[in-house]
């Protein structure tokens, strides 16, 4: 069995490059698949339920894909529609579809949307039957008062709801929070591919040219399943895949290198072998796949832990650099002594001193002082103007704290922008990463047909 | 000698989900590869010292020998995107293991 997949970019509306769009449209692939999510930017987008790029440019990355899929007659398929792949995502991104749909005559493409949110009772009920499991060493244990906390559930879907809306005769699909392989393994498997080949090619197709070199999530790649193999083909002549830049994505954002574990399966890549075609392609053979009894899907939500105000600012005086820490921790203690009526506890100061271990707190290995440190001071507090308040009285304290020693005694910090205090609105946590046992793939993921589009099927 | 660094093709460290940090040593020279492995200097006590991570922090440590790669996973004391986050993608975390010194010889291009 053969099949054709374009992968126009790594993100859905990160952009991508029109040529190389075409250029994959001239191979005549099956379908596009194109995945739109990420947990990445942290639990903010999936709290708020906002997304992850601007309408503006997932419209301008829909419009092609949308326009070019139709005259082709070929499927869409969109993982993780609008980011965090909640309900407020996935309707987001379905009112961009209906403007583009609008716009360009496109009513007849049949839309399906899969719904991945996943309600708190089932949670709740999961949680006494004791079918909950932290997915990693520092993810605590699941507790109703989390369930009940969290601002929403999402679930990543498996290739099965997918594969079912593609049997249904969709021509555009839009999943909620989907695994990020499973849209293109869904339909390499409805054509009769081998699902350990599917979802590996979906794995590195995901990222899109991110595989090649240069690599990019920018640019589209094209994926090519040909009875025991696959092949990563780059649609820029800028980039070129080799057998170490394909092999090396394997690794990209997993915990280990050669076994994956997704909803409903488990992907074993020990035995792949990795050659290069000599065209700038690379072929993959060897991939294997199993499901487990067992069907788990990955719980992730979000809970709001108060809201953030902070300032930027600079030191280039040689005492005060050596004394940092010290200073910090004096200017804290009389801003807690200043907001003596509230509990120390209710409200949290932090340092980040870049140039000194900004990056990586207590981790950072490297001792030495620079000429210059940034400072970000962060005030986090249960309502945005106390966090303001505290904020203003830190920033105050700090430059003028007279520590021992001083002789810049004008002011300790440079500030970059007038005025220096950034309110930054509401900070959030993932509180649910946690795998549910799930009789199957399917029963948490309703598809439904969008507007008129189901012509007479039924669901 | 060589560190880790320069006999490195890809060094980079990653999100693997909001509670995990992982970090990838890719290298284009099967000797490289072999060398570093062969050391025994890439273990869980070292990345646990290293890191300034209790040991329990630590996954096991993953040589794949056909992409010429070893994988380290490590547990977020603070996961993606909440307060004391200071890297809500994981992708600046690479850094104490640099300078690992490797007894191999550097294969001049």
């Amino acid at each position: 069995m053969s099949l054709k997949l374009l992968s126009p970019c790594g993100i859905l509306g990160y952009g991508f490059p029109i040529e190389s769009f075409m250029r994959g449209m001239e191979y005549k692939p099956d379908a596009i698949v194109v995945d739109a999510g990420s947990t990445d930017a942290g639990p903010h987008k999936l709290g708020s339920g906002v997304a992850i790029v601007s309408r503006d440019a997932y419209k301008k990355d829909l419009l092609p894909i949308l326009t070019e899929s139709a005259k082709a007659n070929i499927p869409v398929i969109i993982g993780s529609a609008g980011g965090a792949g909640a309900r407020v995502h996935v309707e987001w991104s379905l009112s961009v579809i209906q403007e583009i749909v609008a716009e360009h005559n496109l009513s007849h493409r049949k839309t399906a949307v899969i719904w991945a949110d996943i309600p708190k009772n089932a949670i709740h009920n999961a949680v006494d039957a004791n079918d909950i499991t932290p997915l990693g060493y520092s993810v605590p244990t699941l507790t109703h008062e989390d369930v009940d906390e969290c601002t929403g559930a999402v679930a990543q879907m498996g290739d099965e709801p997918i594969l079912r809306a593609i049997e249904m005769g969709a021509d555009v699909i839009v999943c909620g929070r989907a695994y990020d392989p499973a849209p293109f393994a869904a339909i390499a498997i409805h054509n009769g591919c081998d699902a350990g080949l599917a979802y590996h090619m979906g794995k590195i197709l995901e990222c899109a040219a991110l595989c090649a070199e240069p690599g990019t999530t920018k640019d589209c790649m094209l994926g090519i399943i040909d009875g025991d193999h696959f092949d990563i083909v780059p649609l820029s002549a800028q980039r070129i895949c080799t057998k170490t830049s394909v092999a090396a994505h394997t690794f990209y954002e997993k915990d280990h290198p050669y076994l994956l574990h997704g909803p409903g399966i488990m992907l074993d890549l020990s035995q792949c072998q990795f050659s290069e075609n000599g065209d700038g392609s690379v072929r993959v053979t060897g991939s294997k796949l199993t499901r487990p009894e067992q069907y788990t899907i990955k719980l992730e939500g979000a809970t709001k832990v108060g809201y953030r105000s902070f300032v930027i600012a600079g030191v280039r005086d040689p005492i005060l650099i050596s004394r940092l820490d010290e200073v910090e921790q004096a200017v804290k203690a009389q801003v807690q002594k200043y907001f003596a009526h509230l509990d120390e506890n209710s409200y949290h100061i932090n340092f980040m001193n870049y140039g000194q271990n900004g990056v990586m707190g207590d981790l950072e290995p490297v001792t030495e002082l620079a000429h210059e440190v940034g400072v970000v001071f962060e005030v986090i507090a249960p309502e945005q103007k106390l966090a303001n308040d505290i904020l203003s009285n830190l920033r105050s304290t700090f430059l003028h704290y007279g520590y021992t020693g001083r002789k810049s005694t004008a002011g300790n910090l440079a500030f970059p922008f007038a005025p220096s205090d950034v309110p930054f609105g509401p900070v959030y946590r993932f509180s649910l990463y946690h795998l549910m046992n799930v009789p199957n793939g399917l029963d948490y993921f309703p598809i439904e047909w969008v507007g008129g589009a189901n012509n007479g099927n039924t669901l | 000698m060589a560190t880790l660094y320069e006999l490195a093709k890809v060094l980079r460290s990653k999100n693997s989900g909001p509670f995990e940090v992982t970090v990838d040593i890719l290298f284009e020279h099967p000797e490289y590869y072999e060398a570093v492995k062969a050391s025994g200097l890439l273990t869980r006590e070292t990345v646990s010292r290293l890191y300034h991570l209790p040991l329990e922090y630590i996954n096991e440590i993953v040589f794949f020998d056909v992409a010429l790669g070893i994988k380290i996973t490590y547990a977020r004391a603070i996961s993606s995107g909440t307060i004391f986050d200071r890297d809500v993608y994981g992708a600046q975390q690479h850094a104490p293991i640099l300078g690992i010194e490797i007894d191999v010889p550097l294969i001049q291009s």
